[in-house]
């Protein structure tokens, strides 16, 4: 039973193997995906050019400016002293924010311990608008609390905001478990569903079954390979993310892959699951890209906040893996937290596993109708 | 003790258009026999082999192979059959040697253990071992599917259509093998739809639309042929086919390569009757013999 186990995982590789084709896909698309979702897609603003306007520059409007100025989100593009030239500029998008200083703007801080700032935006896009005036006010924030810390000026109460885990709102944060998630269960599921589904297409599948060969061997044989390339996916989306992206991994990294592990499980009974349903690789393809890929970008919770949805999405959530291995990755790696606050998730994915794998495995049909 | 047997066996595909495959389809095939299942396409050739090859269910009707039910011992059944699907079944990205080596690990043995049975075939496979067997001509595919199925030294072999496609030469060679394996006491079933390899079988089966039509050895099919059988040559066949087919003394008539082959209803017809009737109708240029049947003749006896 060994060698039967064996040989056909090596006819599986072989199979991969002299497909360069889909082996390139396996291997390219999280590389694609993560720096898509990684750099391209993400809600965070870097290098956005402001202006300022001051009709009378002093220390402190010079400083705030260099602040902004050197902060990875601004670059200084326009100084002036008139409205009308500020408006010229964003009318031709060269800037994408204003900050207005009051006349007198150290004078008024030093004596009042009040000055204004103004910051004008450009919300013809509200979204970066928003994330634009948010991040000016942190950098002017951390500088009045410099000032305060000097001494320079008398207590008053301070409104703190802080992000916790992820204060610079790095998209990436969310995207690369939600991409990790997506990429692992459509490799996984995908590739094993199509893999059996094709044995039926080209009747290999007459011959196997007429063989003595045990169901379950040819379903295991069938699995292995699409873990191992499912783990080498890991791999990459870890080491890309790390490096290209700047993510930490503050977690335990042997919890990370034991419950990747555990989630490609999953995947992959859901692939056996898919395989039993149809005899056409088009319709599993189908089934897996429109079966599995819309709700985990719909209802994992990574691209849309799962407490914004309706109740019944909401519930309707808990059935979709990728959700429960989406908070797993994200506590284990952004926060930084090991088994105790996993454990309820990894106990509902057990859960679902054996629930596929029990259906394949007694649905699998000895027969070919 | 029968290798198969076949009782009353019904099996009927749902659908719009229901097709009734088999239709109470009784068969005995003995121990260390050629048996050939002859018939056209549609036949149900096809199905009768999956049911016994435990891979359909019957709706009707019982069938062991070696005393085994094809339900309920289905497992066991599969260890002691090779079975040749009509379509390609191998791995088209795998060599020749590596398909070889596949099926081989599959049934628990190796290419090494049952050399002697598959040597003759496995010789004219050697050139091409390294080959991908989905690059292998129609014949050398066949001939691989055939030492696929038989590399665990089976008991009973099922070949479904094994000389579909596959050129006059080499299935020629393919049936010599098949005449080598039976004096290995191999039980061995093959389905063709080309009436010249029955007489190669021991005994064979004539099949059409879901239905056993007779079962017999070759020599007795035809010798069950009861009708006088005339054999006409000549120009125009095309017309003489039609003039004959109004002829009273016509049983059937049908165009056999360049020939006409034309069965009287009885006795009170004869070869004479026949030119005297086309000479009548302006054929003078016709030859008429009395032949022997083939096993065509018998098969185009039941339309």
């Amino acid at each position: 039973m060994i060698r039967q186990f064996y040989i056909f995982v090596k006819k599986e590789f072989i199979h991969i193997l002299r497909d360069p084709k889909s082996l390139l896909i396996i291997i390219a698309m999280p590389i694609a995906q993560i720096i898509i979702f990684g750099f391209a897609l993400t809600n965070e603003i870097k290098n956005a050019n402001f202006g300022i306007l001051v009709t009378q520059p002093d220390n402190t409007t010079r400083t705030l400016t260099e602040r902004l100025d050197a902060s990875a989100y601004f670059d200084l593009a326009l100084v002036t002293d008139n409205m009308e030239d500020a408006e010229k500029a964003f009318l031709k998008d060269e800037i994408k924010m204003l900050v207005v200083f009051e006349p007198g703007f150290e004078q008024a801080l030093l004596h009042t311990n009040e000055a204004a700032v103004n910051l004008i935006t450009d919300a013809t896009d509200p979204n970066t608008a928003t994330t634009l005036r948010y991040y000016a006010s942190i950098i002017i924030k951390d500088y009045q609390q410099e000032l305060r810390d000097a001494g320079s000026l008398p207590y008053s109460i301070e409104t703190n905001i802080r992000m916790l885990y992820n204060p610079q709102l790095v998209g990436a944060y969310n995207f690369v478990p939600g991409v990790m998630g997506m990429i692992l269960l459509l490799i996984s599921a995908m590739m094993t569903s199509i893999s059996i589904v094709r044995e039926k297409e080209l009747n290999t599948m007459e011959v196997l079954l007429a063989s003595p060969l045990q169901p379950f061997l040819l379903i295991l044989s069938k699995a292995v390979p699409y873990v191992i390339l499912s783990l080498i996916n890991l791999t990459t989306i870890l080491v890309i993310s790390t490096t290209l992206l700047d993510l930490p991994i503050r977690g335990s990294l042997l919890l990370i892959f034991a419950e990747s592990f555990l989630f490609i499980t999953t995947a992959i009974s859901l692939g056996l699951m898919i395989s039993n349903i149809t005899d056409k690789q088009q319709t599993a393809l189908f089934i897996s890209l429109m079966g599995l890929l819309l709700p985990t970008l719909i209802l994992s919770g990574f691209m849309f906040p799962i407490e914004n949805m309706p109740k019944a999405m909401q519930i309707l959530s808990n059935a979709v893996p990728t959700k429960w291995f989406f908070i797993i990755i994200k506590n284990i790696m952004i926060k930084g937290l090991g088994w105790a606050s996993v454990w309820k998730q990894s106990l509902v994915l057990v859960g679902m596993t054996t629930v596929f794998l029990t259906v394949s495995i007694v649905k699998f049909k000895p027969r070919l109708a | 003790m029968s290798a198969i047997s076949i009782q009353q066996i019904v099996k009927t595909f749902p659908g719009k258009h229901s097709v009734v495959a088999l239709d109470h389809v009784d068969l005995l095939v003995e121990s260390g026999e050629l048996f050939g299942i002859i018939g056209p396409d549609g036949a149900g050739k096809t199905t009768l082999f999956r049911i016994i090859a435990t891979l359909l269910l019957a709706d009707e009707g019982t069938a062991t192979l070696r005393g085994m039910d094809v339900v309920r011992d289905y497992k066991k059944i599969r260890k002691v059959i090779g079975y040749m699907p009509g379509k390609f079944s191998l791995y088209q990205d795998l060599t020749v040697e590596e398909n070889i080596q596949f099926f081989a690990t599959l049934f628990l043995t190796s290419l090494e253990e049952n050399y002697d049975l598959i040597k003759d075939i496995y010789v004219q496979l050697e050139p091409f071992k390294d080959r991908k067997a989905g690059k292998l001509s129609g014949g050398m595919k066949q001939k691989l599917a055939l030492c696929c199925a038989l590399i665990h030294r089976p008991d009973v072999l099922l070949l479904d259509e094994p000389t579909t496609g596959v050129d006059p030469v080499s299935r020629k060679e393919f049936w010599e093998m098949l005449g080598r394996l039976k004096t290995s006491g191999m039980t061995i079933v093959v389905s063709t739809p080309y009436m010249d390899e029955a007489v190669l079988c021991d005994r064979i089966a004539l099949m059409q639309t879901g239905k056993i039509l007779q079962t017999d050895t070759p020599q007795g099919i035809i010798d069950s042929y009861a009708l006088q059988l005339l054999a006409i040559g000549g120009d125009h066949l095309y017309d003489t086919l039609q003039l004959l087919r109004h002829f009273e003394g016509t049983a059937n008539c049908f165009a056999f390569g360049d020939k006409l082959h034309l069965s009287l209803k009885d006795n009170s017809y004869s070869a004479a009757s026949v030119t005297a009737y086309l000479e009548k109708n302006g054929r003078t240029d016709t030859t008429v013999e009395p032949i022997q049947p083939g096993i065509e003749d018998c098969f185009m006896a039941y339309l």
